[in-house]
C-alpha cells in the first residue's frame, strides 16, 4: 500500500462496529454518516448503528432513485448517499459578516468558524477523492477558504468498500475506486455468513481506537473474501467513461452539434451540479434591514446553470443552455486539468441520477467521442 | 407623524387579496415597516386615502376590467416606483383561466343579467400595460422576500430575489429530489422564492411562483410524458395561478 507497510487487519463483528461508533463519540466526534431519509439514503448526523440503513439498498439510473429492501441486513450494502460531504465541508449557506450601524461609522461582527470533531461513517473512495479534489480549490493557494478549513480539521475517516456498483457509478474509470487505498483511518468490507467487517487500518489514530474494541486478527481466507467483494464491484460498474485525451477532445470539440442537443433537453435547473462533490461555485448575497440599522453578507451554493453566475455588467455572458452545459463538462473534465492538475469528476455518478432528466455526462462525452470533430456551424455562438 | 418618510402604496386590482395579507402577514416587521414608511394608501389596513405622489406602489391583483386599465396607468403616474405583487399582478392569475375560453360564452352561462359583467377578454399581469420596477413572483409571495423587496426600494438598491429555479433551493435545505424518486414536480422550470415549500414535504412542485429564467418547458413535459402524464393533466398543471405566464401558456397550448 503506497510504499508503507500494510498493516495486519482485523474483524470486528456487528457489536464491534456499534462499539467504534460509541467510541468515537466518546472522544468527542459527531458522526456523519448514512441513514433514511425520504425514500433515500442520505449522509446525515447519526447517533449509532441504528441509524444505519440496515437491509436497504437502492436502483439508481440516470432520472431515477428508488430505495429497495435487500434480504441480508447489511449496513453499508448500497453505493453512494444522495448527497455527498460537500454540504458538511462546504455548507451551502454561509454568512459571512453582519454590519450594525452604529453612530456615523458601523461595527462588522464575524461569526466564529465552526471547528467540531467530526467522524465520516461509511465514506466512499469516490468521496474521500471529492474532498481531495475540493480540498484543491479550498483548502491550498492564495484563496483557501477559513470556514472550509475549519470544519474539516479535525476528522475521523471510517472507509467503505464497496460491496457493489450503483447503477451510475463510474469511477474505475476516473481511477478514484471503488477500492480504498488511502485518505482513512479505518476502512470497512462487510462481510457475511456470519455478518462482520474486515478492517483496515489506515493511520495511527485509526489503530489506537481500534485497539479499544473487542476483535480478532483477519484469516488470509477473509482478506482474499474482502478483496473479492471490492473487484467484484470493479467489475460490475454501472458505467464506464473513456478519458483517454479527453481534455484535448473537448477543447476541439466547443463547438460540436451535441452541445445543440443536449440542450434541447437540459433544464437549466442546476441538480448535477449542487448534487456534485466537486463543484464550488457560491455566490455572495446582501441584505439590509428595514430600518437600515443592519446588513448581513451570505455565501451561498451557485451553479454555473444559472444565469447570475455569468452576468457581469451589462448582462450575462453565457445566455443559452448549450453554452452553460458546454461550460460546466469542459470545466469538470478538461479546464479543470490545468486549473487543478486533476480531473473534476470523480465517476460518483450523482450529476446523472440525480438530473431530472437523465442527463448522463459518459454519454455526453462518448457522443462527442463518436462524432470527433464535428461542427454545427453555430460559429461562437454564447 | 415624520412627513419625511417614504410614502407606501398598495393597490388592489383582480385578486383574492392574499397577496397583500402577505404584507399584513409580517407581524414581527409590521410595527417597523410602519415606523419606516409612511403608509399612504392601503385599503386593506387603513381607510386612508392619500393621492399620492407615492415613492412605492405595490400592486396586487390583474387587470381584469376595463376600467383597471386607467387606474393602472393612475398608480404609474402618482408613483416613483411599482412592483407587481404576486401571480395576479406579474401572470394574470387563476382568473386568466378565461384567457383560454370565450368570456361572453361563459358569461351567459353563469351570471342571470350577464350585461352586468364588465370583464375584459384577458386577464394579464400590470407590466402589460405599464413599466414595472420590479415583479415578486408567488401565489402569494414569499414575506420575507416582500420585506427584501420593500427594505431594497427604501434603501435604493437592487432586490436580492433570484431568478434560478426551485431546484437550487431543494438542494441547499439538502431536500432527497421528489421528481428523482417518482413524483412528477414542476421545480425545475418553476421560479425559486418558496423555499421548495411543497418538495421539502415529499410532493411535487406546482408552479406556484411561475416560469424560471430561461425555462425549459418542452423538457420538462416530455419528463412528464415519460412519467406517465397525460397531456390532459399536463395541460392542467401548467394552467393553475401562471396559466397566462408566456412560457407555461405556450407549453400548455401545445398540448391542447
Ligand atoms: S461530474 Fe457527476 S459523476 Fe463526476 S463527480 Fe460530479 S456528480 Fe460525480
Ligand atoms: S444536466 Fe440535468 S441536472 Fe444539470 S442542469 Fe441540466 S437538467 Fe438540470
Ligand atoms: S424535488 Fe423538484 S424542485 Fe426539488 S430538486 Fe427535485 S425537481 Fe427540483
Amino acid at each position: 500500500m503506497q510504499g508503507t507497510k500494510r498493516q495486519p487487519d482485523h474483524i470486528l463483528n456487528v457489536e464491534g462496529l456499534a462499539q467504534l461508533l460509541r467510541a468515537l463519540r466518546a472522544d468527542a466526534y459527531r458522526l456523519v454518516g448514512p441513514t433514511v431519509r425520504d425514500g433515500a439514503i442520505v449522509h446525515a448526523e447519526i447517533r449509532g448503528i441504528d441509524d444505519l440503513p440496515a437491509g436497504w439498498t437502492e436502483t439508481q439510473e440516470a432520472g431515477t432513485y428508488r430505495l429497495v429492501p435487500r434480504g441480508d441486513g447489511a449496513l453499508f450494502g448500497f453505493s453512494t448517499a444522495a448527497q455527498s460531504y460537500k454540504q458538511v465541508f462546504f455548507v451551502p449557506r454561509l454568512r459571512l459578516l453582519k454590519l450594525r450601524r452604529k453612530d456615523s461609522s458601523f461595527t462588522v461582527e464575524h461569526d466564529a468558524p465552526v471547528t467540531s470533531r467530526l467522524a465520516l461513517i461509511g465514506a466512499r473512495s469516490c468521496d474521500l477523492h471529492a474532498i481531495e479534489v475540493q480540498d484543491r480549490t479550498l483548502l491550498t493557494g492564495p484563496f483557501a477558504d477559513p470556514d472550509y478549513a475549519a470544519r474539516r480539521s479535525d476528522l475521523f475517516i471510517v472507509a467503505v468498500q464497496c460491496g457493489q456498483s450503483g447503477g451510475t457509478c463510474f469511477c474505475a474509470s476516473m481511477g478514484t475506486g471503488p477500492r480504498s487505498t488511502a485518505g482513512f483511518d479505518l476502512a470497512l468490507t462487510e462481510l457475511f455468513e456470519p455478518h462482520r467487517f474486515l478492517v483496515q487500518v489506515g493511520t495511527e489514530a485509526g489503530e489506537r481506537v481500534l485497539a479499544r474494541l473487542p476483535r480478532a486478527l483477519a484469516t488470509e481466507s477473509e482478506r482474499v473474501a474482502a478483496e473479492g467483494v471490492v473487484e467484484q464491484t470493479a467489475q460490475s460498474m454501472g458505467r464506464r467513461m473513456d478519458t483517454t485525451g479527453i481534455k484535448e477532445l473537448l477543447y476541439r470539440n466547443l463547438e460540436h452539434p451535441r452541445w445543440d442537443d443536449v440542450a434541447e433537453r437540459c433544464l437549466g435547473c442546476t441538480n448535477c451540479t449542487l448534487a456534485c462533490p466537486t463543484c464550488f461555485c457560491s455566490t455572495v448575497e446582501d441584505t439590509g434591514d428595514l430600518t437600515g440599522e443592519s446588513a448581513e453578507r451570505w455565501r451561498r451554493w451557485d451553479s454555473c446553470f444559472t444565469l447570475d453566475h455569468s452576468y457581469l455588467h451589462g448582462g450575462s455572458v453565457r445566455t443559452s443552455t448549450r453554452s452553460r452545459y458546454r461550460q460546466w463538462m469542459t470545466h469538470k473534465l478538461a479546464s479543470w486539468i490545468d486549473q487543478f492538475g486533476t480531473s473534476g469528476c470523480v465517476g460518483c455518478g450523482r450529476c446523472i441520477t440525480w438530473c431530472p432528466v437523465g442527463i448522463d455526462i459518459t454519454e455526453e462525452v462518448a457522443a462527442i467521442r463518436r462524432a470527433d470533430g464535428a461542427c454545427s456551424g453555430e460559429g461562437g455562438a454564447p | 407623524m415624520n412627513e419625511t418618510r417614504p410614502k407606501l402604496a398598495v393597490w388592489k386590482f383582480a385578486s383574492c387579496d392574499g397577496c397583500q395579507l402577505s404584507l399584513l402577514d409580517l407581524e414581527d416587521e409590521l410595527l417597523a415597516l410602519a415606523d419606516a414608511v409612511d403608509i399612504a394608501y392601503f385599503r386593506e389596513a387603513t381607510s386612508r386615502e392619500s393621492n399620492g405622489p407615492f415613492d412605492l406602489s405595490l400592486v396586487d391583483g390583474s387587470i381584469a376590467r376595463p376600467e383597471d386599465i386607467d387606474q393602472i396607468r393612475e398608480v404609474r403616474r402618482r408613483s416613483r416606483h411599482v412592483v407587481a405583487l404576486g401571480a395576479c399582478a406579474t401572470a394574470g392569475g387563476i382568473q386568466a383561466l378565461r384567457n383560454f375560453a370565450s368570456v361572453e360564452k361563459y358569461k351567459s352561462l353563469v351570471y342571470a343579467k350577464p350585461e352586468y359583467i364588465h370583464a375584459l377578454a384577458e386577464s394579464k399581469g400590470i407590466a402589460e400595460f405599464i413599466r414595472v420596477d420590479f415583479e415578486l413572483r408567488g401565489c402569494p409571495p414569499n414575506k420575507h422576500q416582500l420585506l427584501e423587496v420593500v427594505s431594497a426600494f427604501l434603501a435604493g438598491r437592487r432586490p436580492n430575489v433570484a431568478a434560478h429555479s426551485v431546484c437550487v433551493d431543494c438542494k441547499l435545505s439538502g431536500n432527497v429530489c421528489v421528481m428523482v424518486t417518482g413524483t412528477p414536480c414542476l421545480g425545475p422550470i418553476t421560479h425559486a422564492g418558496c423555499g421548495a415549500l411543497c418538495p421539502t414535504y415529499r410532493r411535487g412542485c406546482y408552479g406556484c411562483y411561475g416560469p424560471a429564467e430561461a425555462p425549459n418547458t418542452q423538457s420538462m413535459a416530455r419528463a412528464f410524458q415519460h412519467a406517465g402524464v397525460p397531456d390532459v393533466d399536463l395541460v392542467r398543471v401548467l394552467r393553475t395561478f401562471n396559466a397566462n405566464a408566456p412560457a407555461f401558456r405556450k407549453e400548455s397550448e401545445r398540448h391542447e
